[in-house]
This record gives structure tokens, C-alpha cells and sequence, in this order.
């Protein structure tokens, strides 16, 4: 592998490349499905190759070849710096990425238990438990119970001089119960929706889920939603389980802090953002009990790395502070346009802030959050609801849509209660809410504290074209906001 | 690019080494390049090689799976074995129909040399031609052309062997002039077709139109929809409610509607991989020949499509439409529709807006998902261009709303169809969709621009 990554330095600098590296990406997944109580999937898949990413006569090209072959390596360059002279022939500015990044080591995900040296009968039992118990509730029509597991070997090496070898980890898991009756469709799922909970950890993270002692309340819910009333339409309290503030943080903080996406690099695709520029140190994004970071060095994050994949050091930055919109997630390319709009401040320091990350060795770095965070604040669950006179409680998302500057959301959720007098009191189906980011984040006036703080996993964020799906790392507790507009589907 | 010779081999081979009882190998490969644009300059430019082996295994009723890039004798072979593996640990899939028989497929011509043979400098100049019209207009424009070759092989150890190799053109452009946006896209594997600058144009044009959108009160209004956003609601209703899996258990729109007048009469959608008129796969990740199915015949849901297992489940044959099952998440879906077509009407675009006494124009849908299956309710945003029209003629731009809408209450009160319809793509396949307009359509919040 070190002979494909040398030639393809030496290749580009020979072809006129006045910057290039190149990753090797090695990655070997597990999914285990199981559905309706049998197996309907057990799958191996082995995925390797390399992408060169070159900068010559000013512009970027990139080439990527599943093909680990020394030929192969010399054909993909070559094609690498002639894509880049085609870049050229529409540039406006040549490609500034600042000063060199040099940096030389290896970073591992800690793992207690490697689960690729768990058993498969091992997990298996886990899935089918868990889905038997899911479908020993009558009135359940539907039950799936998955596991997936990830290990990435990639090794990047640029012609600045980096050389960077890392091993990322992800164990996720995840169950579901469907109930249907008279055309109404009712889901729960657990930990989180949308398939799974996952994490940079080893086989102890599905083990602490425990999916097999909630398999039986979670299917219990899906069944008493057939029978619940709908969520009646009002603008009133909200009150969001950790695993919605998560979704809600990366649709409208996460993608909106996309300095990519703030200078236009996405406008053909996933769009732009409201937080432009101006608005850097003197936008109040929320309340004072708002506090953002992005942070890939908290243990456990599918955010969480040694490096990015321009080989820059995985960081923490301040995004909101006390509800000032302070910090944006950068690359190399794009913290050097942002040094040359604004000049330097508290804000702006033309240092990527180490958030570059490709989905695999086919596709180029983009800036991708990392573990996007809302800080804990200092409130019990328990006690936020007993603070709470009348108002929702909404827990864990079953629809999410937002506008292509991240401003007007619309979030389904597949369950929630009715808040009468501090207590929780009848279930409510279908219950939507939407409203304006900023507004909003600044009617938050409660985050619970560190006990209810998790740090969710998103496996599914789509963009780029190409398409890249990115994993990110969102920690949040429950958080409460006032005057929303809650509704539900009759 | 690796051909069919070469792929026959290189699956037949493997397949003879198999020890499972049962054994099917699916080759997708992708050889492609994409050029993506934006703020008036290529910003992006990417290149891609790649291609996998999905190996699906039986063992009696056990069924194991195992993917693999890598496609030399040994790690195919190491693929086969962990999919070996994983069937034995497995317990018995109960209704598993085993794996299909041969049948002829009807090959179906989709190869042009000049889409696979376009180069980089080819894309850069199509674009920088766009984007000088844009300059020229102090515009500015984003997007991304892409060009490429895809090669899909299934074979199986009872003798199914088909391969088809054709080609892929992507185009799709966001145009914004001051404070409006504009949008086109098309899809299809001849480049001849694409005239990327006129595309570019047409979203310059609708761009220049949009700018200084007014608000309006969210509510329920008629609306002509483009091409664009007919596409998200019938590739909703196909996809969350036009496969087997979902009606059997239940969570379709169909269900419930079958046999009887759910849409509006004006309505017929059908699917075929086999009609060069769209992306063409003849035949499915099964190794069956897609067959050409209605789904809704002039507004009357017929039924949807099945895979092998889906099918044998109700004692029927597979219209040919299996997801690669060798992904759990592919198989947990069930079969979908993936070359959907739905029938064009008799009007010009202008005619359907001159039927509007009081309602808006919309370019395009964006971030829809699916609020709840049963009515296939969806929300989303519009995008690039929504339109006030006042007795027949486009009054001024408003600002993108948000709604809220059953999709089949939606195509139930379609009053008249265009007569052109665009070729949009989609991951396995493509939408062929003209225009619509509707007659109540429930928008349910605004933004701020």
C-alpha cells in the first residue's frame, strides 16, 4: 500500500501538481437484519481503493480507483491532474490552501470488545430476542432489529509532507415495531429512529442498549398510538427528548454552520445557509442557555477522529456561545476565504478547524460536522416537566424537512404526551412541530443536565455530488421551547 | 469499462466454485465522472472506478450475503465463503422461494459512444460556456454534469446469466439572479440530448422571473406543478407504496384502494425498465425480466410490483423489479419502481397556467419526507421559483412555502396533464413526468425567502 501512496505523490508532482495527496480507504462492514422474527439479511461487505486529489494550473481535480494496483495508481494521477487543467478552464481564482499542514502519526478508536470478534451466533441471538419480545405484544404487525458494524483503515499522505494512518470503529443497533390498523401506521423505535443508534465504540455499546428490555415497550407504544388521539394544533410549550434536540441541532445548527454551504459550494444541490458571514460574533442564533460546539476529540462520536482527510488534527470549536453565533466548521480552502472576506478576529483565523471528511476513497473531503453538541444545561427531566403548566412532550423523530437555507423546519416525531399541570397525561399520535431556526432556538429556556446527555449518532447525512453519506455525532439532552407551533396529522 | 466476455467469466467462474446449494452473483460497475459548479466556477471535479460483486448464498432455507470490491479469484472467493458463513449461522428463512430461474430478457440498446467517451475538457467547456451566459447576465449559477458508464451482471447457479452496459447523463443547474433562483435538470444516456446551455437558460430565465417574491399566507390553493416536482409526488407514491412489500403488510397507500377510483382519471403511471425512453435495466438484481406493469390505470390502482419473494408469497410470478437483495437495507425495502413513467396529457405548460383562475406555479419540491404512509402525506419546501398566478397569468413570484399534502389526495383532483415530459433521474433508474395541475394542494408555512 506504501508503493501506491508514494507513486501517487511522485506521479502528480511529475504531471505539474502543485499539491497533492491521496487516501487509501480499507473498509470492511457487518449488517445483520432481522424482520418479522427471521433473518432477512446477513451481510459482509469488503470495500477498498484510493482517490488522488490534486491542485495544478490552480484548480482541483480528483480521480479514485477501487483497483490497488502500482498501474492503476499512475493512470488515476494522470487523470487526476488532467481533470484539474479541465477545472481550469472555468477558474476565477487559483485554489489558496494557507500554509502547509505536516503531520505524522496514527489514531485508533478505543474499543473494549472488538465486535468483529463477537460471535455472529452471538448476535443473532441478540436480534431475535429482541424481536420476539417486540412481536410477543398483540396487535404489532411489523418488527425489525439490526446491527451494524464498521472498521475503516485509511492511510493519507500529501505532498506537504503528512503521512497519517487511522482506524475508526462504529458499532450501531437498533429496533423497531410497527403497529397497522383502518389505515393508520404507528412506529417506535429505540434508541433512535431511522434504523439505528450508532457510535465510534466497540460491541459494549449495543450491550448497554439493552435492546431486548425495551423491545416490549417500545412495541406496547407502537400498539397504543393506533388508539391514541391525535396531537391537536396549537402554539404552545415543547418539550423534545435528547434524541429529537440531536436531529434538531444537525438540520438546523449543523448543516448551517457548513462554511461550504455558506459560500455557495452547495447551491446546486442541498443549498446554502442563512448564517452568512456578516452574521459571525453578532448573531443571538438562540437563548442565553444555548451553548454549540463541534468536537471531534469527545470519545464515542461518529464525529470523532484523529485527523480529518486533509490530514488536519481533530479539534473543538465554539459554534454558539451563551446563543452568540461565534464559529463556523471550515476546511483548509474554505478558512482561507473567510480570512480574506472578514480578516482576522476572535472568530476568523484562516486555520481550518479540521472537518474535512470524504464518505470513502471514491469521493473528495468536504466539510461534514463532526460531533455537533448542545452543551448540558442544569435541569432534571423529571423537574422540567413538573416546571411545565401546559405543553408537549415529543420524543424521537419520524419526519424531518427543512428549507435549503435551514430556516423553515417541519419535524414529525412518533410519539408524544400532553403536559397538564408539571404531570404527563394522555399519548398523542402524529404530532409534527415547525417553526424559524433562530426563532426558534432563542425560545429554548431549558437544557436538562449532563445526566441526560447523549451523544447520538446520525450513520445517514446526505451531500455533495456525488452523493456522500456522512456518519456525525450530535450530544444533546432534553431541551424545552416555548410558543411552538405543534400539530398532528388527523 | 469491463464487458460482457469479461464479466461472464469472472461470474462463472466463481459460481462454479461455490459450494452453496444456491448461489447468485449481482456486478454493478460505475465508471464515471462528474463536473460540479458553483459561484460561476468548476469547484469540483471528480472521477470514479469502481466495481462490486454481491454475493447472495443458500443453504437449504439459510440465506447469507457478502459484498466485495475487489474482483480477483480470491476475494471473490472469500466473499462467497462469508456469505457460506453467514447462511449457516442464520436460521431457516421460512418462505424463502429460492432463487429464480432462468428466463429470456429482451435486450434493450442504451450505449452511446459519445456519452462514454466524454472527457473532462468536454464537461469543463459545456460549463464554462453556461456559466459565461450566466456571468453575462450577472447571474450566478451551480450544478453539476455528469457522464458515465454502468455495467449490471446477474448471474446464478441455476443458470440465470444477463448483462447490460449503457450509458448515463446527468445535468441539473440552480440559476440565481439577485434574490430569485431558478432550476433545470434532465436526465438520460444519449449526450446528443443535453444542451446544457439552453437548460442553462431555462433556469436563468425562471431565475430573472422569481426575484423580489412577495409573501404569501400559507392555505390551500390550486397549482401547476413542473415536471420537477411531479417527479417527488409520484416517485413517493411509487416508492413508499407501489412495491409488494408494503402493501402486504399494510402500510401502502393502495391499501385500501385497489380496483377502485383513488386518483383522478387523468392519471396513469406505469413502470418499464425495458423502454429506451428512460434509463434502461431490462431486467432486475434477481436476474427477472422487468416486466412493463400499470400501477395506476387512468386513476384506478391496479396493484404494485413484486420481487421473487413477494410474489411467490401470493402464489404469483416476480414482475421483475428486486432491489439488490444482497443489502439488508435493500431488502427490507421490498421491490420499488424504478423506470416510472406516468402519461403525458394534452396541454402546453402555458395552457395548464391559463386554466388558473387564483393559484401558484411551482418549479420544484425540496427536502420532502413522508409524514405518514396511509395517504402518503409528505412535507417539504418549494424551491427555485413559485409563482402567483391571477386569472390565467403568472402575476409575481412569492416566497417558498412549506406543505403538507396526502400525495393521493393530490393526483385524485389532477385537472389536466402537459403534453412534454422530462426524463429525471433517480438511483436505479429515472422518472419520465410532464406537468400537472391540481385543483387543491394545502401549503402550511413560509419562509423568509
Amino acid at each position: 500500500m506504501d508503493e501506491i501512496l508514494t507513486r501517487v505523490l511522485n506521479a502528480a508532482q511529475l504531471a505539474g501538481a502543485s499539491y497533492a495527496d491521496v487516501r487509501v480507504v480499507e473498509t470492511v462492514r457487518q449488517a445483520i437484519l432481522v424482520r418479522n422474527g427471521a433473518v432477512q439479511g446477513v451481510s459482509w461487505t469488503e470495500d477498498a481503493g484510493f482517490g488522488v486529489r490534486v491542485v495544478a494550473d490552480g484548480a482541483w481535480g480528483f480521480a479514485s480507483s477501487h483497483r490497488l494496483e502500482v498501474e492503476e495508481a499512475e493512470r488515476v494521477t494522470k487523470l487526476a491532474v488532467e481533470i484539474a487543467r479541465a477545472s481550469a478552464l472555468a477558474k476565477r481564482e487559483d485554489v489558496d490552501l494557507g500554509e502547509p499542514v505536516v503531520q505524522r502519526g496514527s489514531y485508533r478508536t478505543p474499543v473494549q470488545t472488538d465486535p468483529f470478534q463477537v460471535p455472529l451466533e452471538t448476535k443473532l441471538d441478540l436480534l431475535l430476542r429482541a424481536d420476539q419480545e417486540m412481536r410477543r405484544v398483540r396487535g404489532v404487525t411489523t418488527t425489525e432489529a439490526e446491527l451494524v458494524f464498521i472498521r475503516q483503515r485509511k492511510t493519507f499522505a500529501s505532498t506537504e509532507g503528512s503521512w497519517i494512518s487511522q482506524e475508526i470503529v462504529e458499532s450501531g443497533c437498533g429496533i423497531q415495531a410497527t403497529a397497522v390498523r383502518d389505515g393508520e401506521v404507528q412506529r417506535r423505535s429505540y434508541p433512535n429512529s431511522v434504523g439505528r443508534h450508532q457510535q465510534t465504540r466497540g460491541w459494549e455499546f449495543v450491550t448497554e442498549q439493552d435492546l431486548v428490555g425495551n423491545a416490549p415497550r417500545i412495541a406496547e407504544e407502537a400498539v397504543a398510538l393506533l388508539s391514541a388521539d391525535p396531537c391537536p394544533e396549537d402554539v404552545t410549550t415543547l418539550i423534545l427528548g435528547g434524541s429529537q434536540v440531536a436531529l434538531q441541532i444537525h438540520e438546523s445548527c449543523g448543516h448551517a454552520i457548513e462554511l461550504d454551504r455558506v459560500f455557495g459550494a452547495e447551491a446546486g444541490f442541498a443549498g446554502t445557509s442563512f448564517l452568512t458571514p456578516d452574521k459571525l460574533g453578532n448573531f443571538r442564533y438562540g437563548s442565553e442557555v444555548v451553548n454549540i460546539t463541534a468536537d471531534a476529540t469527545l470519545p464515542g462520536g461518529l464525529g470523532t477522529f484523529g485527523w480529518d482527510d486533509e490530514g488536519v488534527p481533530a479539534q473543538r470549536v465554539d459554534i454558539v456561545r451563551e446563543g452568540l453565533f461565534v464559529g463556523y466548521l471550515t476546511d483548509r480552502e474554505t478558512a482561507r476565504q473567510l480570512l480574506r472576506l472578514l480578516g482576522p478576529s476572535p472568530y476568523v483565523t484562516g486555520q481550518s478547524n479540521g472537518t474535512a471528511r470524504a464518505s470513502g476513497w471514491n469521493r473528495i473531503p468536504m466539510i461534514r460536522m463532526t460531533n455537533v453538541n448542545l452543551l448540558p444545561g442544569t435541569w432534571k427531566l423529571a423537574d422540567l416537566i413538573a416546571d411545565t403548566d401546559r405543553g408537549v412532550f415529543m420524543d424521537t423523530n419520524r419526519s424531518w424537512s427543512i428549507d435549503d437555507r435551514r430556516l423553515n423546519f417541519q419535524f414529525g416525531c412518533e410519539i408524544a404526551w400532553e403536559i397538564r399541570g408539571g404531570k404527563l397525561t394522555r399519548m398523542l399520535r402524529n404530532p409534527i412541530y415547525t417553526g424559524i431556526t433562530p426563532d426558534f432556538w432563542r425560545s429554548c429556556d431549558a437544557v436538562c443536565d449532563a445526566d441526560h446527555w447523549v451523544l447520538w449518532g446520525t450513520p445517514n447525512c446526505g451531500k455533495g455530488e456525488p452523493m456522500q453519506v456522512g456518519h456525525t455525532g450530535h450530544g444533546a439532552s432534553p431541551a424545552r421551547f416555548r410558543n411552538v407551533r405543534v400539530f398532528g396529522k388527523q | 469499462m469491463l464487458g460482457e466476455a469479461k464479466v461472464r467469466q469472472l461470474l462463472q467462474d466463481a459460481l462454479g466454485r461455490s459450494r452453496a446449494d444456491q448461489t447468485e452473483l449481482v456486478l454493478l460497475s460505475w465508471d464515471g465522472a462528474l463536473t460540479r459548479f458553483a459561484n460561476n466556477t468548476i469547484h469540483q471535479n471528480v472521477a470514479e472506478h469502481d466495481a462490486q460483486v454481491l454475493v447472495r448464498v443458500a443453504t437449504g432455507r439459510r440465506v447469507g450475503s457478502a459484498v466485495t470490491n475487489r474482483l480477483d479469484a480470491g476475494a471473490l472467493d472469500r466473499a462467497v465463503s462469508q456469505a457460506v458463513a453467514a447462511a449457516a449461522a442464520a436460521p431457516e428463512v421460512p418462505d424463502f422461494p429460492g432463487l429464480p430461474d432462468p428466463q429470456p430478457v429482451a435486450a434493450v440498446h442504451a450505449f452511446d459512444e459519445a456519452a462514454a467517451a466524454a472527457s473532462p475538457y468536454w464537461r469543463a467547456r459545456q460549463v464554462e460556456e453556461l456559466l459565461r451566459a450566466a456571468r453575462a447576465e450577472g447571474a450566478v449559477a451551480a450544478g453539476a454534469l455528469a457522464t458515465g458508464v454502468h455495467e449490471v451482471a446477474v448471474a446464478n447457479s441455476k443458470g440465470v446469466f444477463c448483462y447490460h452496459a449503457g450509458t448515463r447523463v446527468n445535468f441539473s443547474t440552480v440559476v440565481r439572479v439577485d434574490d430569485g433562483s431558478g432550476y433545470a435538470e434532465r436526465a438520460g444516456w444519449r449526450l446528443e440530448e443535453f444542451d446544457v446551455v439552453d437548460l442553462g437558460r431555462q433556469a436563468l430565465d425562471r431565475a430573472r422571473r422569481a426575484r423580489n417574491p412577495r409573501e404569501l399566507p400559507p392555505a390551500t390553493y390550486p397549482v401547476v406543478l413542473d415536471p420537477y416536482a411531479v417527479q417527488d409526488v409520484v416517485g413517493w407514491l411509487t416508492y413508499a407504496g407501489a412495491g409488494a412489500l408494503a402493501v402486504q403488510e399494510g402500510r401502502s397507500w393502495m391499501n385500501g384502494r385497489l380496483g377502485t377510483r383513488a386518483l383522478s382519471e387523468l392519471v396513469t403511471v406505469w413502470d418499464d425498465g425495458g423502454d429506451p425512453d428512460t434509463i434502461p435495466l431490462p431486467f432486475d438484481f434477481e436476474g427477472v425480466p422487468r416486466q412493463r406493469v400499470v400501477i395506476v390505470d387512468r386513476g384506478v390502482p391496479r396493484g404494485p410490483v413484486y420481487d421473487t419473494q413477494t410474489a411467490a408469497r401470493e402464489g404469483k410470478a416476480s414482475t421483475g423489479h428486486a432491489l439488490p437483495r444482497a443489502w439488508p437495507e435493500a431488502a427490507a425495502m421490498g421491490p420499488v419502481p424504478s423506470h416510472v413513467f406516468l402519461a403525458p396529457g394534452d396541454a402546453s405548460v402555458e395552457e395548464l397556467v391559463r386554466g388558473l383562475d387564483r393559484g401558484l406555479y411551482v418549479t420544484r419540491f425540496w427536502y420532502t419526507r413522508l409524514v405518514h404512509p396511509g395517504d402518503c402525506v409528505v412535507t417539504g419546501m418549494t424551491r427555485d421559483g413559485v409563482f402567483w398566478v391571477e386569472r390565467g397569468e403568472v402575476a409575481y413570484p412569492v416566497r417558498n412555502l412549506r406543505f403538507t399534502q396526502g400525495y393521493v389526495q393530490a393526483l385524485a383532483s389532477v385537472e389536466r396533464v402537459g403534453s412534454e415530459t422530462y426524463l429525471l433521474g433517480d438511483r436505479f433508474g429515472a422518472f419520465r413526468v410532464p406537468a400537472v395541475r391540481i385543483g387543491a394542494f394545502t401549503f402550511t408555512g413560509v419562509t423568509e425567502f
